[in-house]
């Protein structure tokens, strides 16, 4: 009689999805459910404080900080990380090139790094030492060397770089992927109306790939909110002068797991889940995603 | 016509131009890490990573130390290639499973769960992060490599994936298997398994490379020593100790060897993994 049930084509469905069932209970909802319990309580002294953990939040100088650096970072890397991996992946589409394959393997190389790898070479090339690769091409072009990763917007800078180095590569494949589903056609009848290879760019690739670009946005903000470990390895842990590499989930970190203040950082967390959320939303909204889904 | 070619020609040669600066820059950092794996360690604590090439102070040192010193690398690495294997083949095995039940069913509930699986693709693991830590040391299930990979392995991206994968397959195929007599359970492990082989592929590279770059969650989870990952062993090594620079950079280097061989042999893969989900959005 149970082997009949369990055999039995009605139940068989809810048979295979139940191991996502139980995980995104367990694993998912149970957290999620429990952090924000836990971000209206202080932990330690195991009592309910209400909203004072997001109030204090709120005047919290150092989490402004940090997310201010998040939607900084964030924001770079979108600018960095969609216009140029479009572009480059359009003029290795091209018939012209000669030897793309090879040049995409080479750009993917990064994306086989870990964060750990990737952030200590950063680390050792933007070192202080005159004698270290960033500085050597300072003493080249005659200036005096500068040490990197003390200032606010040099190490902005090679925590963006670290960004494009690992995904450029990545975001030219999607886009690659994105550009050959466009039919041929297309750009055969632009050419012989007499279309040039920039206006067919604007009018044809950039459009039918907006799927590709959806993504790739969609990835990169949920990327940029939660970035941490970049920072955490440049800085050779959590704490950059002046709090310049701290972001929200550094910050989650720092409360959590360095300060045991664990009430504390699940509001950071919620915090979190929600600004990822919004943004996603409001990027749906613009880029017109609910539009196409109601039609 | 002969200036469109030479025009062409031209267009040819800037774009060649153009990528090789790229791929210079991006193969840089490898080159540099590469080459400080010939330099005493002490080379990079003083300078740092840089382009000088004084061949006079390159050995083998390193390789040397790498091989047969007396530290804790090939533990990491064994750990980190138990962990791997381990992980690919049980989140596979549960996420095509359960995509499967997506993708050839309609039953009450399925849109709901799906839409479930679409949220939990755009919820990072931070916000999750310390109420799973609180939760996995009150079930007791700290510093084991089933607290690092048993959140993940009805993997939402991966579930999507064969979900999508499996849309594909011509409903004709399973009524023929029902009609023969097997079970639904058997329907999919005889007749839809085989045909998931380009799909398993794509996803064990994806799943294997997430798994052996993984660093953040076992940081949390993991406290004894011989228990440490790569990754987390590598970053033990940057407090400049002793060898510990000597072994980070020959270290480093060596991990990427690993991830870098199977890409050359299954770089088509790869490319499908990473791209499956931007085309169709």
């Amino acid at each position: 009689m149970l082997k009949k049930f369990f055999y039995s084509q009605k139940i068989a469905p809810y048979v295979f999805v139940l191991p996502f069932v139980i995980t995104v209970l367990l694993f998912w909802i149970a957290p999620i459910s429990n952090g924000v319990l836990l971000s209206f309580q202080d932990v330690l002294k195991d009592e309910w404080v209400g909203t004072k953990n997001y109030t204090r939040l709120l005047s919290d100088k150092i989490f402004l900080k940090a997310i201010l650096n998040s939607l900084k970072y964030m924001l770079g890397t979108l600018v960095l990380l969609i216009p140029f991996p479009m572009l480059f992946a359009s003029l290795l589409n091209s018939k012209l090139m000669v030897k793309a394959d090879f040049f995409k393997s080479i750009y993917f190389l990064p994306a086989l790094t870990s964060v750990v790898v990737a952030g200590t070479i950063f680390r050792l090339m933007f070192g202080e030492a005159s004698g270290s690769l960033a500085n050597q091409v300072l003493l080249a072009i005659g200036q005096s060397p500068i040490k990197w990763l003390k200032g606010p917007w040099t190490s902005y800078a090679i925590l963006l770089l670290i960004a494009c180095w690992r995904w450029t590569g990545v975001n030219i494949l999607y886009f690659l992927a994105g550009l050959q589903s466009i039919p041929t056609e297309l750009y055969e009848a632009a050419s012989i109306d007499g279309a040039s290879k920039w206006q067919q760019f604007k009018n044809i690739s950039m459009p039918l790939v907006k799927p590709t670009t959806v993504y790739v946005l969609t990835i990169s903000i949920y990327a940029g909110l939660s970035m941490f470990l970049e920072s955490y390895m440049v800085f050779k842990g959590n704490n950059s002068p002046n709090n310049i590499g701290l972001t929200i989930v550094g910050y989650l970190y720092r409360q959590g797991i360095e300060k045991r203040a664990m009430g504390y950082a699940c509001a950071v967390g919620i915090v979190l889940l929600l600004c990822v959320m919004i943004v996603n939303l409001i990027q749906l909204k613009v880029t017109g995603t609910f539009d196409k889904e109601e039609k | 016509m002969n200036s469109v070619k030479k025009k062409n020609k031209a267009a040819t040669i800037a774009m060649v131009i153009l990528f090789s600066c790229l791929a210079i820059l991006i193969i840089l950092p490898v080159y540099v890490l590469f080459t400080a794996s010939f330099k005493p360690g002490g080379d990079l604590l003083q300078y740092g990573l840089n382009l000088n090439l004084n061949l006079s102070r390159w050995s083998l040192d390193n390789y040397n130390l790498l091989f047969f010193g007396k530290h804790d690398y090939w533990i990491w690495f064994m750990n980190s290639i138990l962990l791997t294997v381990v992980t690919v083949i049980a989140t596979l095995l549960i996420s095509a499973f359960v995509g499967y039940g997506f993708a050839a069913y309609e039953f009450k509930g399925r849109n709901v769960l799906f839409v479930i699986v679409l949220i939990i693709l755009s919820i990072p693991l931070e916000v999750v992060m310390l109420p799973l830590y609180k939760q996995m040391s009150t079930w007791k299930m700290m510093d084991s490599y089933a607290a690092i990979m048993l959140p993940f392995v009805a993997h939402a991206s991966t579930i999507f994936f064969f979900r999508q994968y499996l849309l594909g397959i011509p409903k004709s195929l399973l009524e023929a298997g029902r009609i023969d007599g097997a079970t639904e359970y058997g329907i999919f492990f005889k007749l839809v398994f085989p045909i998931m082989k380009p799909a398993f592929a794509a996803m064990a590279i994806l799943n294997g490379m997430n798994a052996w770059n993984n660093y953040l969650w076992p940081l949390l989870v993991i406290r004894s020593a011989d228990k440490y990952t790569l990754t987390l062993g590598l970053n033990t090594l940057i407090n400049p100790y002793g060898d510990n620079y000597s072994l980070l950079v020959v270290g480093s280097f060596f991990s990427i060897i690993p991830i870098f061989v199977l890409f050359i042999c299954f770089q088509k893969y790869f490319i499908e993994g990473m791209t499956a989900g931007a085309v169709k959005g």
